[in-house]
């Protein structure tokens, strides 16, 4: 025979919320580890061309980055429309780029110095006129090792 | 004198899951999730200023030469070809599997950790490419040609080791690598009667 319900108003049990900070500061901790701070703000718009052979760029502090592209809304009065070329956080000439890198390359460790990584990290509309300037002035600055920045082609 | 235990007071603890909820949103804002990947190439040394550009001595069989023009078209050793069909003739090209005439010369070699093995030390990759081209199709044509190294490397392995390439160890990696050596010659950029 069925049981006969009390008519009584039960409690709702309380759920004990006493390891949910420890729960959320463990995502924040995996977060933190996975992700890193962006390296600059974007003046220019990019979108990465597609490739399938990629590798990961290893270590974080051996790399520098050179961004290619068209100019984002906000500065388009100032600077057009034409492909451009970003250093850290500023506009760039192809001829600054020897300096740069000659001045990146002193700030790191006299063991890594030889190991620098440029990223060059360029729209996939660009012409290669540009390209073809900036690594004659990588060559000339003796960055030897480039990784051009690419995502993972999902299909043809 | 008996000393009445007294009770800690307790402290609230509830707001802590909404400042840890904080700092993670705030992480979660300010950082980007991309993992850097690309395309790893090496440039080659810088030509000295004075330097006289050295008739090059490469047989015409040794060298395949992949054209790019500014409306992205190949021409790969005087054909169109679409860059779909490049990885299996740069394959062919580089592992010259027939011993054919117009394909690279082979060269019997020790290599450590392989022995003696037939290869086409001599082979050389030439892309050229137009002021015009556009990046994308430039690192096509490039990521095909590295694909095609790749390729050969991984299909050896596991012949000879029934392993990937990325399995095996460094030194036979290195052995491998000579077997294939990654020869992809980019042209000094000409200007092909552009606006300069």
């Amino acid at each position: 025979m069925a049981k006969i319900r009390k008519s009584e108003k039960r409690d709702m049990p309380t759920i004990n919320t006493a390891s949910l900070p420890d729960i959320i500061f463990m995502l924040l901790f995996f977060f933190m580890t996975v992700t890193s701070i962006k390296e600059v703000t974007y003046k220019v718009r990019f979108i990465p061309p597609e490739a399938t052979e990629l590798q990961k760029l290893e270590k974080k502090s051996l790399v520098r980055y050179i961004y290619i592209g068209t100019p984002t809304e906000e500065y388009r009065k100032a600077y057009g429309s034409e492909t451009r070329i970003q250093l850290d956080d500023a506009f760039a000439d192809v001829s600054q780029i020897e300096d740069f890198i000659v001045r990146e390359r002193e700030s790191m460790d006299e063991d890594e110095k030889n190991l620098m990584t440029v990223s060059i990290k360029a729209d996939k509309d660009t012409r290669m006129g540009i390209i073809a300037d900036l690594k004659q002035a990588l060559r000339r600055a003796y960055a030897l090792k480039i990784s051009y920045a690419a995502v993972e082609r999902t299909s043809y | 004198m008996e000393r009445k235990k007294r009770k800690v007071p307790e402290i609230n603890a509830s707001s802590m899951a909404d400042i840890s909820f904080l700092l993670l949103i705030f992480f979660l804002v300010t950082t980007s999730m991309s993992v850097d990947k690309g395309l790893s190439r090496r440039l080659p040394q810088p030509l000295p200023p004075d330097a006289e550009v050295e008739a090059t001595k490469i047989k015409e069989r040794d060298i395949f030469v992949v054209k790019i023009n500014s409306m992205n078209q190949l021409l790969v050793e005087g054909k169109e070809m679409n860059v779909r069909n490049l990885r299996a003739a740069a394959k062919e090209f580089i592992e010259n599997p027939e011993n054919a005439d117009n394909l690279p010369v082979k060269f019997q070699e020790e290599i450590p950790g392989l022995g003696l093995v037939e290869y086409t030390k001599d082979h050389v990759i030439s892309v050229q490419n137009d002021v015009d081209t556009q990046y994308q199709a430039y690192l096509e044509v490039q990521n095909e040609l590295v694909a095609a190294y790749n390729e050969l490397r991984n299909e050896y392995a596991m012949k000879r080791f029934g392993k990937t390439y990325s399995e095996l160890d460094e030194d036979t990696q290195k052995a491998i690598q000579k077997l294939y050596p990654q020869k992809i010659s980019e042209a000094e950029p000409k200007n092909y009667g552009g606006n300069k």
